[in-house]
């Protein structure tokens, strides 16, 4: 596995080259107290990722990606739609099955603080699913934690040790040494270097990285900034107040955006180059992201669009998402491309 | 799975603080530091000292039985007749009932809260973590509950059943267990919605496993406290019954019973009505100051 050539996600399994589908999948949480009310945090999200790769997945605060990561680890049912992940529909699991199937599906959450439990120790944290699976004997568990310990650049010695006794970067590679325990083919990692300091999360982007190429990972990364996600991905799928807007391999969503939404994204980006920063000139969107709640008619986008044609048929028709602009690139725009 | 590739060392990151400590011995550190939860605690012990050591007295003759009449001292005052705190309306002495009146009152105090405690986790657990409509229908059955006057309802479980020790015990546990349902229930559905919960449900912890593992352990600092707060509100409201008569029967010494008593000739002997008071103030006083310790101590915001 070692000499496995960067980034050949087809030529080790011969399966079915999507590891994951998520079709027409709809998450409303209810008012309560409201009738018939609902926060539509993921409203018909249509994805499908491939197998060894990294997709990105990025939108502002409160588009749903996290809701949309919750769903396809199945820690949250869906309202609708269909999740299958290695040909199994895990939307329809539960008990036994499910756990069973979320051995192979692991996830590195956001907050490093908050996702160790403050009360283990480092060596419990990590050995929990290798005990919840029954991974090895006793004495080969905690040899695998120490592998893994050292495997994500901590010493191996620290597994009597409690998190709080460690700082965001190395809380994080706990949390990623968890999530490698039981080998996992896919990793969801929800925001996992947005809470970390600029210099820990290249720290961390380059041992998502390595760890990648080293057993031949798949990942869903989701971050709100494109920066952080150019580095990793092999796809970029951009989200919007619950819905996908553009997808596309990495340099055509840098070079050829075809959603507005995106271009405004992306020309949000600081250049490293003080010359070419001075004339850059970012486009700056009106207003907040609506209500999820109530989301605007017609294109969701319509209300902060510098292209949209209102009144007319962006206020009034969903555009669906259809290639546009590069090969394997999809857009939801009526007038995708357009400046 | 080949593990440890070369690439990856460099990045090995070998700091970390030096000592290590956990985090119950942590809150022990904190707790020690606390003089009043101390000196809150070293009371206790005595008192339990005296609770288990009164009969060995009696035995050796060194304190009085306390259910000895001595006919010729009635209500002498402290340091007379041989009665080092006095004598009651019956020429008992004082000294050993306060000491006898104290199994009663910590048996009260802890045994109600070993009856309450799995009562509480039991209901607000199952209430916090199924939620939806098990919740619905265990705190509304808690809120019936919460809606009798403590009081009355104790005094009509007593004078239904009888004023014997298992009823008064009994009914001081169905009064309280309430308090700490709901605070159960509370530190459920916060702790519930914790990432390291969803990390360990992702990672297959079974839902037994994620109650027993890290629901409980991460919810008992706020447990422990009530616990200890409800010691000596138990203890009062025992002492309450008996000051009411409905309490443990005499002759069996209790000071709330002792109060009573002594309340009739406040004026000719004081006393008599003073200690078994000042004991219940102090034993309250003692538990309420171990809550403030263990609350700050079992706190994680009080780190150092």
């Amino acid at each position: 596995m070692m000499q496995a050539p960067e980034k050949a996600p087809l030529t080790t399994v011969a399966a079915d080259p999507i590891i994951l589908r998520v079709q027409d999948v709809y998450k409303h949480f209810p008012i309560a107290g409201f009738g018939g009310l609902a926060v539509r945090a993921v409203d018909g999200v249509d994805l499908e990722i491939r197998r060894g790769e990294a997709l990105g997945l990025v939108g502002e605060s409160g588009c749903g990606k996290s809701t949309l990561a919750r769903l396809i680890t199945a820690l949250l049912p869906v309202t609708r739609g269909k999740i299958i992940f290695e040909g199994q529909e895990i939307t329809k699991m539960r008990g036994g099955r499910l756990r069973r199937m979320r051995r192979k599906m692991q996830m590195i959450f956001q907050d490093p603080f908050a996702s160790l439990d403050p009360r283990m120790t480092v060596g419990d944290i990590i050995q929990e699913p290798l005990d919840n699976y029954g991974i090895g004997s006793g004495k080969a568990r905690q040899r695998r934690v120490q592998e893994l310990l050292r495997l994500v650049g901590l010493n191996p010695n620290f597994t009597n040790r409690y998190p709080h006794e460690f700082s965001g970067g190395q809380r994080q590679r706990i949390g990623i040494a968890r999530a490698l325990a039981v080998n996992p083919s896919f990793i969801v990692c929800d925001e996992a270097v947005s809470a970390l300091d600029v210099s820990i999360q290249a720290q961390i982007i380059n041992l998502l990285q390595d760890l990648q190429r080293e057993f031949n990972l798949t990942y869903l990364f989701i971050a709100h900034d494109l920066a952080v996600v150019r580095h990793l991905s092999d796809r970029i799928a951009v989200m919007y107040l619950g819905k996908i807007v553009e997808t596309a391999g990495r340099n055509d969503i840098y070079d050829h955006p075809q959603h507005p939404y995106t271009r405004a994204l992306l020309s949000s980006i600081p250049v490293p180059d003080p010359v070419v920063e001075r004339t850059r000139a970012p486009i700056l969107l009106k207003g907040e992201i609506p209500s999820p709640v109530n989301p605007p008619s017609g294109c969701r986008f319509h209300t902060r669009c510098p292209i949209a044609r209102v009144p007319g048929i962006c206020s009034e028709q969903e555009p669906p998402l259809e290639p546009h602009g590069q090969r394997d690139q999809l857009a939801a725009c009526h007038f995708a491309g357009e400046k | 799975m080949a593990l440890a590739a070369p690439a990856l060392e460099q990045a090995v990151d070998w700091e970390v603080a030096e000592q290590q400590i956990g985090l119950w011995q942590d809150a022990w550190h904190r707790f020690r530091r606390n003089r009043l939860a101390v000196l809150g605690a070293g009371l206790v012990l005595f008192l339990i000292l005296v609770a288990f050591l009164s009969p060995l007295l009696v035995h050796f003759h060194l304190i009085w039985n306390p259910g000895t009449q001595d006919v010729a001292n009635i209500e002498v005052g402290p340091a007379q007749a041989g009665h080092p705190l006095g004598s009651d309306e019956l020429g008992r002495d004082t000294l050993s009932r306060l000491m006898f009146g104290s199994r009663i009152s910590l048996s009260v105090g802890i045994l109600v809260q070993g009856i309450i405690l799995p009562i509480g986790m039991a209901i607000g657990l199952a209430a916090g973590y199924f939620g939806g409509r098990i919740d619905n229908l265990l705190m509304r059955f808690t809120d019936i509950w919460y809606a009798f006057p403590d009081l009355i309802f104790v005094l009509v479980l007593v004078s239904v059943f009888g004023p014997s020790l298992l009823t008064i015990f009994g009914a001081i546990a169905l009064v309280n267990w309430v308090g700490l349902a709901r605070l159960v229930r509370g530190q459920v559905l916060a702790i519930k919605e914790k990432e390291y919960i969803e990390a360990a449900r992702s990672s297959g912890s079974a839902p037994l496993k994620l109650i027993l593992k890290h629901l409980l352990p991460n919810a008992l600092g706020p447990i422990i406290v009530t616990v200890v707060f409800g010691i000596p509100s138990a203890i009062f409201l025992e002492a309450v019954l008996s000051f009411l008569g409905v309490g443990i029967q005499p002759p069996t010494p209790t000071w709330g019973q002792m109060v009573f008593d002594g309340y009739e000739a406040i004026y000719a002997n004081p006393s008599a009505v003073v200690l078994p008071a000042l004991a219940i103030g102090f034993t309250l006083l003692s538990f309420s100051f171990i809550g403030d310790g263990l609350r700050d101590a079992l706190d994680p915001r009080m780190k150092r």
